[in-house]
């Protein structure tokens, strides 16, 4: 027995155990197993994070072919040499071949003194990175970095860099690390993801409408709903399967842009945007269906009987008021489902994306990568090098999962009506 | 007034309804007089909302709902086949238990209904007009384009009232129109309930004895009948069946002792 603070030791009392603390107790150590859960969620993410953080930036090593002080020409380093200094330099120390081919490129003369001294580097000065090392050891050990720099690469001059830049960005793809860049990628992503949303996003909602507004409750309108809800767990590689036999073989005339005289020369088959757009597309339209589904389950009945009470019909009560109030959630649900598509890998594999291009995609019957086609090829590269840059687009790609989710919360909460 | 010549306004014959197999209201003949307040009293559950939605034909917005024998309003049966619900509702408004304005302005949640009928007269003079014979104009005249959902509950309600006679019916549902509201607001209602009385024939709803009291000229009392299926045990004038009732169920119920 515990001491009763009240000292009204009368019959009610004794009626009951006085268990208070150990009811306390255990909503104690369910308080802590949810707080443990929590973090230990956050804990996982934040040591992503630093781990894709550390190879991204960190020091590295650059031994350069020929050292630029020995290009200078009567004392004038090259970084302020006369453009057509820096082009005899450069005829001097390429190849013929090289040098021609640089030429029917784009002449000379029409090339910006920048571009010429650019060039200048890549090709004559020629920096390779021979080592990388960590964020992690770039910060705490710094002074062994160097020094083991300095005894492994006496040549080589180590600097702090940045994987991620705006270079990497705006360069195409390239066999070289520290040349290779994520555009074709990123364009690549955005291209595809356009696509997806064209073709599920008006599906997708057109059957949350009739699932919800027209559909009565029968036993193949219940089956249909199952099935939705088991193809949203279905493994996305079967999408890619599914893609393959549609959109890539079977409609091949179609999304190889042959029926519209758009061939790309260069990819006369199925392996187009078109395809992997639409094969994601098919991918995330369950997931459409199912929350644009609960966002115009969301919307009260009470709404709906005022306006059929007021005369409307069913087609006027969808449009006028089931719509606008279900907006928020039903874009909600496309973004995140968007999110998950634009991270999706496997499918476009088997749909047929590039691992290696190096030119901008042009429409929707180009040959493409995405971002995580590319971090997947880049990771499975030998050289260090790779795995930097795949940290970056890693980053890039996180970067874009992250203003779609912020865009989603924002029309949340923008659009939202409270009832 | 002389039988004769008492209108109806609408008039249930045989009126029984059934959700699947359930039978929610059995064989109603119910004659509502024009320009009149009939209103519907009885125990819980015994088809009292089912009854009231029968005349606009909403029940058919639950799949399984269907009906059988007559409601003929103005010499026709609106469960003809040749017949559109959405006209029926048109012509027969209604009022729900939970004010539930549209999540628009105080303007568009009287001027929507008249606009999606095709309204063609002026849309500013009816929305005044239908506003002021909900006895809410001046409340919100200074601010139509708040949205409707920012008014009290009973501002919500004559606001509901108000966008129900923009469509012109000739007849107005009313279910449990303030058993959502306080006491002050109830009063309200039931004023303005007096007035439109004169321009529209109103059936209620109501839990509330005192109010069908106070404010019907009819009064229709629903009981459970056999298999739990809502039955019309008395109808009559309110006074009668308020002071004087045929049946003893009836008084039971009035009286408190049941229900």
């Amino acid at each position: 027995m515990s001491t009763n603070i009240f000292e009204d030791n009368t019959a009610q009392s004794e009626a009951f155990h006085s268990n208070l603390s150990s009811r306390h107790r255990s909503g104690r150590i369910w308080h802590f197993v949810f707080q443990a859960s929590t973090l230990i969620g956050i804990i996982a993410l934040t040591v992503l994070l630093l781990n894709v953080l550390d190879s991204t930036f960190g020091y590295i090593a650059v031994e350069d072919e020929i050292n630029p002080a020995d290009l200078a020409i009567n004392g004038i380093p090259i970084e302020q040499l006369h453009q057509i200094d820096l082009v005899w330099i450069l005829e001097q120390n390429v190849s013929k071949g090289l040098f021609r081919r640089l030429e029917s490129e784009m002449p000379w003369e029409e090339r910006t003194r920048e571009e010429i001294y650019d060039l200048v580097v890549a090709r004559v000065v020629n920096p390779t990175v021979v080592d990388t090392w960590s964020l992690r050891e770039s910060i705490f050990n710094r002074n062994q970095v160097f020094q083991e720099a300095a005894e492994k690469y006496p040549g080589a001059r180590v600097e702090f860099k940045s994987w991620l830049s705006s270079a990497f960005l705006a360069t195409p793809q390239s066999p070289e690390p520290e040349r290779a860049g994520v555009r074709t990628a990123i364009l690549g992503s955005l291209w595809t993801i356009a696509i997806t949303i064209v073709f599920a996003f008006p599906l997708g909602v057109g059957a949350a409408i009739y699932l919800e507004e027209y559909a009565t409750d029968t036993p193949i309108n219940r089956l249909i709903q199952t099935n939705i809800n088991n193809l949203a767990g279905v493994p996305s590689i079967i999408y890619g399967i599914l893609g393959l036999a549609i959109f890539v073989r079977a409609l091949e005339k179609f999304t190889s842009g042959a029926v519209f005289g758009l061939v790309d020369p260069t990819t006369a088959n199925g392996r187009t945007i078109i395809s992997a757009g639409m094969t994601l597309g098919l991918l995330i339209l369950p997931l459409i269906i199912i929350n644009a589904q609960e966002a115009i389950k969301a919307v009260p009945n009470s709404l709906r009987q005022a306006s059929f009470g007021m005369g409307a019909t069913r087609w006027q009560t969808v449009w006028h008021h089931v719509l606008p109030n279900a907006v928020s959630g039903i874009l909600t649900g496309t973004i995140l489902a968007v999110s998950r598509a634009i991270g999706e890998t496997a499918p476009l594999v088997v749909v047929g994306a590039s691992t290696f291009i190096t030119f901008d995609p042009d429409g929707p019957f180009s040959k493409f990568t995405t971002l995580p086609i590319q971090i997947y090829q880049w990771t499975a590269r030998p050289q260090d090098e790779f795995r930097n840059i795949a940290a970056a687009a890693i980053l890039v790609l996180l970067a874009l999962l992250l203003s779609m989710n912020a865009t989603a919360i924002l029309l949340r909460n923008r659009y939202s009506t409270k009832f | 007034m002389a039988k004769k010549d008492i209108e109806l306004a609408i008039e249930a014959r045989n009126l029984s309804i059934y959700y699947g197999d359930f039978r929610a209201v059995t064989e109603v003949n119910l004659k509502v007089v024009q320009n009149k307040i009939t209103a519907i009293i009885g125990p819980s559950g015994c088809g009292k909302s089912t009854m009231l939605r029968a005349f606009n034909r909403m029940n058919e917005l639950v799949p399984t709902a269907w009906a059988e024998g007559e409601v003929l309003y103005h010499g026709k049966n609106i469960y003809d086949p040749d017949v559109d619900p959405v006209e029926v509702r048109r012509r027969v408004g209604m009022v729900f238990q939970k004010p539930n304005p549209f999540p628009k302005s105080i303007y568009d949640n009287v001027a929507w209904g008249a606009r999606v009928n095709g309204y063609k007269g002026n849309m500013d003079d009816l929305v005044e007009q239908s506003l002021k014979g909900a006895a809410i104009w001046d409340e919100v005249k200074d601010k139509l384009d708040q949205n409707g959902l920012s008014l009290s509950g009973g501002q919500q309600q004559r606001l509901c009232i108000a966008r129900t006679i923009a469509i012109k019916p000739d007849i107005i549902l009313m279910d449990e129109p303030c058993s959502a509201l306080d006491p002050i607001a109830t009063l309200h209602i039931e004023e303005l309930m007096r007035e439109l009385s004169e321009d529209y024939t109103i059936i209620i709803v109501t839990h509330n004895m005192q109010q069908a009291a106070r404010v019907s000229d009819y009064t229709a009392f629903f009981n459970l009948g056999e298999g739990r299926t809502g039955i019309l045990d008395e109808f009559g004038e309110t006074d009668k069946i308020f002071t004087n009732p045929d049946h003893q169920t009836t008084e039971d119920y009035i009286t408190g002792r049941f229900g």
